[in-house]
């Protein structure tokens, strides 16, 4: 056959060849299922995490917010169920018509129809866009009837914060809303929690308390496809909600602070005496925070904004004012405790006293006569206090000040935009203002004018400590501790006095008896400056001072002229203060009122303090009988 | 022998199906059957168009194959040079005239196919060589201008589709062509020095090569540079296979493949899905069924008499063994990728046409195994 010179047949080169190949082929397939092995066999853990890696990813849902409820347990920040309105853009047959569709039915602006076009164009077609936040119940109703003219759209119901007493908290609680790029960055929790449609606290106490609040997220897992497209839920596993907080506010008393600051700029404060607890902080005018939940229109902001009563600022907190003759207990205090006078110490007022070049007017322009510390402060004569703040000089006042709290944060531990308020002394000035002290402002600061600033909370504590008997007390304004009757709260108070001599503020507490009769007999003995706000009743009798603090200086002529409060322009007039503390027999409550441009402290502010007490006296027994709460360590 | 001549020989019908290879029939309706069931799990469990449009395609060219098996060897024998003509013909109708897709012309409209010529070239280069071989004299094997021929038989076509450009393809033609030099006696010292002469000249060639086939080279080296991009198909097609494990995620459970995770699931990268689905139980049963059909046709190319039936069935079982090796190698993230199909199971006209027409003649040899060819 067909053969080579050395006689080799093709056919046997071919053969042999062949099985050369065969063997090489046998090595391949064995390295390749090697290959396999080492894939799906050693390594298969390590691709089946990869695999459920690819398909499954989470979906974190916004947490639920704790609640924040009043002493009793009301929610004064809680949580609603509401309806949002969502189009889900890959389902919707024609978008423009659907658009239209809806503009009429919810009567939405071009501006909102142009920001759902734009995140439609932002979003993956299966992705949803929120249309409406907070669907009213008739709307919801309306969508619901046309439900079949609107493919794509979907009513979701979501939870939103919620303030059933709207503006009554505002300043206390502060209100949640969007948060913007530095709310996430300041706050870890936030960071890692933070889902887009999430509120967290702007300010306030739902801002300070956002860690607490804020709850866990749930969690929905679904199973994905290589595009992101949710193919279905696998796991949907619930959150923790956020604390629930309660507060020592009573409700019933800052509803009835705020009727009536009704229309006025101003603020009171309620102070449990022993406890320290804050029984209501308002702050007049205030605004409704459910407002800036779904963000705030411009229309509604401006409004806020350009009120010429300054709702936006916590003049609790952060108004600082002169406390006028408010201060003049503490000012007596300080006399009694330095041994400068005594109790019988008098001084003749005859109006005005010629010091140092300088004309020191008393209130009463005919002059008190001659009184003594407890007449002045009945009558709240200036030209005593001028006096007993001379000899005593600005530098031992404040001494006692301070330790009654004014000029340092009350609740600083909660609001951040508290006020310190300032107490002035010789040393200040020269570090701050580079002078020297001028003795004529002793003087004024005896009557609590000149550089002293001070916030009404300050006072309202300073007024507790005069009436707890000169004890240091912590205030605060979140639940820590089990209601306490009159006896208990009192002898807890002694008690840790006895631990810590740093909490007892005088030396001597017949000085302090002193001062305290000399408030009881301002408001409950004639001519006293705010006799008629008194009550009778001694379940509600209460002791106080009045103060009218100038917001400018008083020239001569108008001096002369004695207008009427009705012929000042607003913003000239003099601010109203009150504290007072009661029941005077065996007391447990102090407060603190200010109105602003309000006129004299007797005439605007003290009567309020009469519609208070009734109610806070009233309601006293109440607080104690309430149960034991939950321990929270803020 | 003379009555062996003639282009209708003796065998009836009857002895012509009896002659038939069974074993390798077997295999390949099995192959068949796991293609379908494959093409149906990439539809996502339902019968779309991938399913309908691979079954009428397995149908009408499984037919095809017992066609031209029944006709006699020689007939393929006498036609090989002109259909190796016709192929090249095609090929550079397609230069001009074929269909672009995504950067690379390599498809012809035929309105009832979409016909895709080098596919064909891979079988067509095979019976060329088969039949070149066949008619030289054993003393001319090694001779210049024998070895010249036959490698203008090799260059010609890859020529074409490498300026397609098809790399992927072009190997495998090129390694089919010249696994017949091999086969046919050519010295061994030739290919060795032809193997160094091409390694040394590597760097050359990769500096001739386009951006995306250096990408895939880069790649391949390391999918994890860029696991969103390029090395995703790689990354997400091992993922597949390693998560298959032992037995697999079970038959339509693939959540790679089910997800869309699984780049060209349909094409190349079908094994992925079998291999996620039917776990390292299940591949290494396909490719047991592959190494039988390789060995079947090994089997007839042995039993052959005719040198050109002998070339033509080795030749072309390593060329099926390169597909699947090849395929196999890219998936499993051991080779670059080359665009390279998985014979039968990978969805595509074209290079199930080819593999079809390569079974059909080893058919015919196997029917026809006693048929000397002058």
């Amino acid at each position: 056959m067909i053969k080579d010179s050395s006689g080799i047949r093709k056919t046997d080169v071919i053969n042999r060849r062949m099985f050369v190949i065969g063997a090489a082929k046998l090595i391949v397939f064995s390295g390749i299922v090697a290959r396999l092995f080492s894939l799906q066999i050693n390594d298969n853990k390590k691709y089946l995490t990869l695999s459920d890696k690819n398909r499954i990813r989470e979906w974190k849902l916004p947490p639920t917010r704790g609640e924040i409820v009043d002493y009793f347990g009301n929610i004064i920040a809680g949580n609603l169920k509401v309806y949002q309105l969502h189009i889900i853009p890959e389902q919707v047959e024609n978008f423009n018509y659907l658009l239209s569709r809806l503009k009429t039915l919810l009567e939405l602006t071009d501006k909102k129809i142009a920001k759902i076009l734009k995140s439609k164009n932002q979003k993956k077609p299966w992705e949803s866009i929120i249309v409406a936040e907070n669907l009213s119940w008739v709307q919801f109703l309306k969508i619901n009837n046309y439900m079949h003219d609107l493919v794509g759209v979907k009513p979701v119901m979501t939870i939103s914060r919620n303030y059933p007493f709207s503006e009554i908290y505002t300043h206390v609680l502060g209100y949640v809303s969007q948060p913007n790029e530095n709310d996430i960055l300041e706050n870890e929790t936030i960071q890692e929690r933070f889902v887009t449609g999430m509120k967290v606290g702007k300010l306030g106490l739902e801002k300070r308390l956002e860690n607490y609040l804020i709850g866990t997220n749930d969690i929905q897992r679904y199973e994905v496809n290589a595009y992101g497209k949710r193919i279905n839920q696998l796991e949907h596993q619930r959150g923790q909600h956020g604390s629930k907080i309660r507060l020592t506010v009573d409700t019933e008393i800052q509803k009835l602070s705020a009727k009536l600051l009704a229309n006025k700029a101003g603020s009171i404060s309620v102070m449990d005496i022993y406890t320290g607890d804050v029984l209501a902080m308002y702050s007049s005018p205030s605004y409704d925070p459910n407002l800036f939940l779904f963000g705030i229109s411009n229309d509604d902001w401006q409004l806020i904004r350009n009120n010429s009563l300054k709702p936006l600022i916590n003049k609790t907190l952060s108004g600082l004012y002169s406390p006028g003759s408010t201060i003049k207990p503490i000012v007596a205090l300080s006399a009694l405790e330095n041994k400068v006078i005594n109790e019988n110490f008098k001084v003749r007022c005859t109006g005005k006293t010629e010091l140092y070049g300088q004309t020191f007017h008393c209130w009463k322009e005919k002059g008190h006569g001659l009184v003594n510390l407890k007449d002045a402060m009945k009558q709240s004569c200036d030209t005593y206090f001028y006096e007993i703040a001379r000899i005593l000089g600005v530098d031992k006042l404040k001494i006692t000040a301070e330790k009654f709290g004014l000029g340092k944060k009350v609740l600083g531990k909660y609001f951040e935009n508290e006020k310190q308020g300032l107490f002035p002394d010789t040393i200040w000035k020269k570090n701050n203002l580079g002078k020297g002290w001028v003795l004529g402002e002793t003087l004024i600061t005896g009557i609590g004018q000149g550089y002293i600033q001070t916030t009404p909370l300050q006072l309202c504590l300073m007024t507790a400590q005069i009436a707890n008997g000169g004890y240091k007390i912590s205030p605060k304004i979140i639940v820590n501790n089990k209601p306490l009757n009159f006896l208990e709260a009192k002898k807890n108070m002694e008690l840790r006095s006895s631990i810590d001599p740093n909490l007892k503020l005088i030396k001597d507490k017949k000085n302090l008896e002193i001062v305290q009769k000399a408030m009881f007999s301002s408001t409950n003995e004639i001519r006293g400056t705010s006799y008629r706000s008194r009550i009778d009743d001694p379940k509600y009798q209460f002791a106080g001072k009045t103060g009218t603090a100038q917001v400018k200086r008083i020239s001569k002529r108008e001096r002369e002229l004695d207008l009427k409060i009705e012929q000042i322009p607003y913003n000239d007039r003099d601010h109203a203060l009150y504290v007072a503390y009661g029941p005077y027999v065996n007391p447990r409550y102090a407060i603190s009122i200010i109105v602003e441009h309000g006129g004299s402290g007797s005439k605007a502010a003290a009567p309020m303090a009469k519609e208070l007490f009734k109610l806070i006296i009233d309601r006293d027994g109440l607080r104690e009988k309430q149960s034991n709460f939950e321990e929270i360590d803020i | 022998m003379f009555q062996h001549n003639r282009l209708n020989n003796e065998l009836t019908f009857f002895q012509k199906v009896k002659n038939l290879d069974f074993i390798l029939l077997f295999c390949l309706i099995l192959l068949s059957i796991v293609s379908v069931l494959v093409m149906y799990s990439t539809d996502g469990g339902q019968v779309l168009y991938h399913t309908k449009s691979h079954f009428i395609k397995l149908l009408t060219f499984f037919s095809l194959m017992i066609v031209i098996s029944f006709f006699n060897i020689r007939l393929w024998h006498i036609t090989s040079y002109f259909i190796y003509f016709i192929i090249i013909l095609l090929l550079i109708w397609v230069s001009t005239y074929g269909i672009k897709v995504s950067g690379s012309q390599r498809w012809i409209n035929l309105y009832f196919i979409v016909l895709q010529p080098s596919e064909l070239m891979k079988i067509g280069i095979i019976l060329c060589l088969a039949k070149y071989y066949h008619r030289l004299k054993i003393d001319n094997i090694n001779s210049f201008t024998s070895i010249l021929v036959a490698l203008s038989i090799i260059l010609v076509p890859i020529i074409l589709v490498l300026s397609q450009p098809d790399l992927g393809t072009s190997v495998l033609i090129a390694l089919s062509g010249l696994i017949i030099l091999w086969l046919a006696g050519v010295k061994m010292k030739y290919f060795f020095i032809s193997f160094i002469t091409f390694l040394i000249s590597l760097p050359f060639i990769i500096s001739f090569l386009k951006p995306y086939q250096k990408l895939r080279i880069l790649t391949f080296l390391d999918p994890d540079r860029d696991p969103l991009g390029a090395g995703y198909q790689i990354i997400q097609s091992k993922i597949a296979i390693g998560s298959g494990g032992l037995s697999g995620k079970g038959f339509l459970k693939g959540t790679q493949s089910y997800l869309e995770f699984l780049p060209e699931k349909h094409t190349d990268f079908i094994f992925t899905l079998f291999s996620e689905e039917f776990g390292f139980i299940g591949s290494i049963c396909l490719l047991l069924i592959y190494s039988i059909i390789i060995i079947r046709i090994i089997r007839i190319g042995v039993i052959s008499r005719s040198d050109f039936a002998k070339l033509f069935c080795f030749g072309f079982a390593f060329a099926i063994f390169v597909y699947i090796v090849v395929n196999l190698c890219m998936v499993l993230g051991l080779l670059p990728i080359v665009g390279s199909p998985l014979p039968i199971l990978s969805y595509g006209g074209s290079s199930m046409l080819a593999t079809m027409i390569g079974f059909g003649i080893v058919l015919s040899a196997k029917i026809n195994h006693k048929q000397i060819i002058a």
